[in-house]
């Protein structure tokens, strides 16, 4: 850690101290040019920070305008806390998904725990009740003790702040590939319900307003987490550990319930939580969007340790704090309302009417800066993209079928693997229940939450294939949205919109800032086809470690809308002797496939194609289907393939079984991944309704009450027991564990 | 029948326990956050689940000590009904209102999921709708909901018939697979399992209405 004190600018720009903060020379000369002057430490780390990747997007701000933002039902497109989507009934969907893999690569525990705490102020700072968590996770495979290491804390940081603030989990996905080995990705999603005339924003207004500072007391601890989330994890990252924030749901709880309070006060203007660089990025943001400045007296900032300077006030990280902006005149009103929950208060400055952010400490002035250099005008690049090398080669490969000697127990091993293979380990240390609305939960296609005192309920997943995004970003960035948009169809539900979680390597890197231009395209157009605009998100770069970058990793988080509770469909077989449909054609696609990596242990060729317009017409279609009542359960049909998709479906207590028809070649019906496919299953009476409402459907067999399996092509002949392959796949992870 | 539900900093299934018995149940209900100590409005008290005061210390202990508690005790000595579930079970034996203590599971993880549990007692005010030997499904989500107590206790629970509720298949390590106690009285029920998570079909299970319609029963017939 620099000491700070004696440190003046001169030396800052002699011996380049700026690098070590993260900012560039260009950046540092930019710096001097906005100031007319050379900036001081504390100035220079709150450039640092406000400019760092984390804060500013400096690199990926020219993909994201790509997304479509904009819809007649979108109420708060991405600039805010969390997107809002209006579902009716002077109700709104607000929600939002952000990365803390840095902090987790490090600290498991408490980073993944503080990524759970971010995203649920990000969202009732919005003045919106959070209802419920999702994470999307990936980790190295589960050989090594490392990777069990970081996967099990990174559960238990999760479970540990989610179920004691109140929040269900009610789920998200795990997966598991070599290329996440030292940069594991924890991605924390948080939906909550808001009343339209409810809605805050993060809003310095009204010159002479005060800025109050709510919640925890200040510390040493995340100084600088912005800027470490923006460079590569080094070997030696252990060091960094004390840019790890700690979390105390406890405090966290309290802050929720009071913040609900406070914005039924007409005294409150603008809310903000302070998440990545902490004080500074909320003050000046605020600031910035209010048009106006803020003073702040570091002074009157609560500190729970002694001697904090000015730059590490500004610069940290420390959890459960909010700022507030309330009308002059009436802060004890608020105030009363935080003291009521045990939680300090403090009037710490004020909105002045110069666009100057302007910090104070012991009566002197430690920071000055126009308002509108740290958010508003902060660099944009645009970086260099090439092709990546290995491109070409996997578009030339030639698809064959692989070689299967014994597709049952390929089917088993399949079925064992982590990615594949039940969560039921990590949901159920999840309270995936608390508020009582959970009617889905988590170990479906999508997560279902009714509303209470209406009739609707909401249909949360997260999904990313990032296999394929790897194979051909542009084709898999497609897929990754289409097929969020399935799992919220398969649960009857019509998808509102999304929230991204983009995770790549190192952007200076033409290859991966390639993938990244792709992917960014390939979601857009989907999103564009699918109706599903991109309301908020995250970019986390720097995803690497020792030189090796993870897999491009764009998670869409998407919500969807029952209008009705009785329209939720279940993606488990219901009732022997109802008709097994497959949706969509099966061709000869394994690139990227489950089936790949478990004969070759690579990923190769292409990725599965996708049509979007023939997607979106089978989502059309079945969605109608299922809400007219004639789907009995619908299941997507996507890592593993068909096999997999169809196990999945039995795999629960009734003890149904099925008995299924292959035509052609099992491997390829078996375990190709080809997209825009749907299992359903429907009453035998309703046959004919079906088969006029849903195109390219074919019958492929029935359900049975035996408890078997049974698949019967020309040549194969399978026949196992559900209750077999349901404990393999069951007992998967908690035996490699062991 | 006006309930409290007494809400402590932390406690996180307060608005669940409401909104089973009020908007449910139809029956009045107030939360009553913990600061305002007078009970003596209501005829019975409900003590949520949660994390009072974060779970520091020990789960329930520092929610044990403070002042609305005192008002529990004394609505408790008149023989008018408490009901204590998950965290507030946790307060319930930290008070010394219920014998024993509520330890860390015995594979030391949270669990969340639907529990079978078999009703052992229903002669209490809580249970009388219920059949003895009757399965019901709970859900639990608990990390600490190991129930433990000596074995001169547990010999006392047994001869009084205060075991009202045990767990089919033991997912904690709980003694004698005990799910949920009652006083020698017979008016203050503690359980880990959440009666107010089972009210509803569509949630997966409504069988926890019967333990609120027995309470609401009674009391209505006494007054």
């Amino acid at each position: 850690m620099l000491q700070t004190h004696d440190i003046s600018p001169e030396q800052i720009e002699n011996d380049r101290l700026y690098q070590e903060m993260g900012l560039t020379d260009q950046e540092y000369d930019m710096i001097k040019r906005i100031l007319q002057r050379r900036p001081n430490f504390t100035e220079t780390g709150i450039f640092s920070v406000m400019w760092s990747e984390h804060c500013s997007y400096k690199t990926s701000k020219p993909l994201l305008k790509k997304f479509p933002t904009k819809a007649p039902h979108v109420l708060q497109g991405p600039g805010e806390g969390a997107g809002i989507i209006d579902i009716g009934d002077n109700q709104a969907v607000v929600f939002k998904i952000e990365s803390h893999n840095h902090p987790s690569a490090v600290e498991p525990y408490q980073g993944a725990a503080t990524g759970v705490g971010g995203i649920i102020r990000d969202v009732f700072s919005m003045g919106a009740r959070p209802i419920a968590l999702m994470n999307s996770l990936r980790f190295g495979n589960l050989t090594s003790e490392r990777v069990k290491y970081l996967f099990s804390e990174v559960v238990n940081g999760i479970a540990g702040y989610g179920n004691c603030v109140g929040v269900p989990t009610v789920g998200g996905e795990v997966q598991f590939d070599d290329s996440y080995e030292d940069n594991p990705l924890v991605n924390a999603m948080c939906v909550g319900l808001i009343n339209h005339d409810e809605i805050q924003k993060g809003i310095a207004a009204g010159v002479g307003n005060s800025i109050l500072y709510a919640g925890a007391p200040t510390g040493r601890d995340g100084i600088h987490g912005a800027t470490f989330a923006s460079d590569d994890l080094a070997e030696d990252s252990a060091k960094d550990r004390p840019a790890v924030q700690v979390g105390d749901p406890f405090m966290e709880k309290l802050l929720i319930e009071a913040c609900l309070e406070v914005i039924h006060s007409d005294a409150l203007v603008g809310m903000q939580d302070m998440g990545a660089a902490g004080l500074t990025s909320s003050a000046s943001e605020m600031a910035s969007k209010g048009g106006t400045g803020v003073e702040m007296d570091l002074d009157r900032v609560p500190q729970r340790e002694q001697n904090m300077n000015a730059y590490e006030l500004m610069l940290s990280e420390s959890q459960e704090r909010m700022l507030l902006v309330v009308k002059k005149g009436r802060e004890q009103e608020i105030i009363d309302i935080f003291n009521k929950y045990g939680l300090e208060a403090v009037n710490v400055g004020q909105v002045v009417e110069e666009k100057v952010f302007r910090i104070k400490q012991h009566g002197d002035i430690q920071a000055e800066i126009p308002v509108d250099a740290l958010a508003e005008e902060a660099p944009v690049y645009h970086m260099p993209s090439k092709e990546a090398n290995y491109y070409k080669e996997f578009q030339n490969i030639q698809c064959n079928v692989p070689v299967v000697e014994n597709h049952a127990s390929v089917l088993k091993e399949l079925l064992q693997q982590p990615t594949i293979a039940s969560k039921e380990w990590v949901y159920d240390q999840y309270d995936s229940m608390v508020q009582t609305n959970t009617v889905v939960a988590p170990g479906s296609d999508a997560a279902v939450i009714r509303i209470k005192g209406t009739e609707k309920a909401l249909a949360i997943t997260t999904d990313c294939n990032s296999r394929y995004i790897y194979l051909d970003p542009e084709t898999g960035g497609k897929i990754a949205v289409a097929e969020a948009a399935r799992n919220l169809i398969c649960s009857g539900a019509r998808p509102l919109g999304l929230t991204d979680g983009l995770n790549f390597g190192n952007p200076t890197n033409p290859e991966v800032f390639w993938q990244m231009e792709k992917s960014v395209e390939g979601m857009s157009e989907a999103c564009k086809v699918l109706d599903t605009p991109v309301i908020s998100g995250n970019v986390s770069l720097y995803n690497q470690s020792k030189g090796k970058a993870i897999f491009p990793t764009p998670i869409v988080g998407m919500v969807g809308l029952h209008e009705s509770v009785n329209h939720i469909a279940s993606s488990y077989f219901q009732e022997a002797g109802d008709l097994i449909y497959v949706v969509g054609e099966t061709k000869q696609e394994f690139g990227g496939s489950e089936l790949q990596n478990l004969l070759n242990g690579q990923y190769t060729g292409k990725a599965p194609e996708i049509d979007l317009d023939i997607e979106k017409k089978r989502q059309t279609q079945i969605l109608q289907a299922i809400q007219r009542g004639i789907i009995a359960s619908a299941h997507d049909v996507s890592e593993g393939g068909l096999g997999v998709a169809l196990a999945e479906s039995v795999f629960n207590e009734k003890g149904l079984g099925f008995e299924v028809d292959i035509s052609g070649d099992m491997t390829v019906a078996l375990f190709s991944e080809s997209q825009s496919r749907f299992l359903l299953t429907i009453k035998p009476e309703q046959r004919e309704q079906f088969e006029e409402m849903v195109e390219d459907a074919t019958l492929i067999g029935n359900v049975t009450s035996d408890g078997m399996m049974k698949f019967q092509s020309e040549s194969v002949s399978i026949k196992e027991s559900v209750e077999e392959l349901y404990m393999l796949w069951k007992g998967a992870i908690p035996c490699l564990l062991k | 029948m006006k309930f409290a539900v007494v809400v402590f900093p932390g406690s996180n299934c307060d608005r669940d326990m409401y909104h089973a018995v009020k908007d449910v149940l139809g029956e009045e209900a107030e939360l009553v956050w913990y600061e305002n100590s007078n009970l003596s409005n209501y005829d019975g008290i409900l003590l949520p689940g949660g994390f009072s005061y974060g779970d520091y210390l020990r789960s329930g202990a520092v929610a044990a000590t403070s002042n609305v508690m005192e008002q529990v005790k004394e609505h408790a000595s008149l023989g008018k009904p408490v009901l204590g579930v998950c965290n507030g079970f946790q307060v319930l034996t930290e008070s010394g209102l219920l014998p024993g203590a509520l330890m860390r599971n015995k594979n030391l993880s949270f669990m969340c999921h639907q529990e079978e549990l078999v009703v052992k007692n229903n002669e209490t005010i809580f249970t009388s709708s219920y059949s003895t030997g009757e399965i019901i499904r709970f859900p639990i989500a608990h990390g600490e909901g190991n129930y433990y107590c000596d074995e001169e206790t547990l010999a006392e629970l047994k001869n009084n018939n205060q075991i009202v509720f045990t767990y089919k298949n033991n997912p904690n390590g709980s003694v004698s697979d005990i799910a949920g106690i009652v006083n020698k009285q017979g008016n203050v029920l503690g359980m880990m399992p959440h009666p107010e998570r089972a009210m509803e079909k569509l949630l997966g299970s409504d069988d926890g209405l019967k333990l609120f319609q027995s309470l609401i029963n009674k009391v209505k017939a006494v007054v």
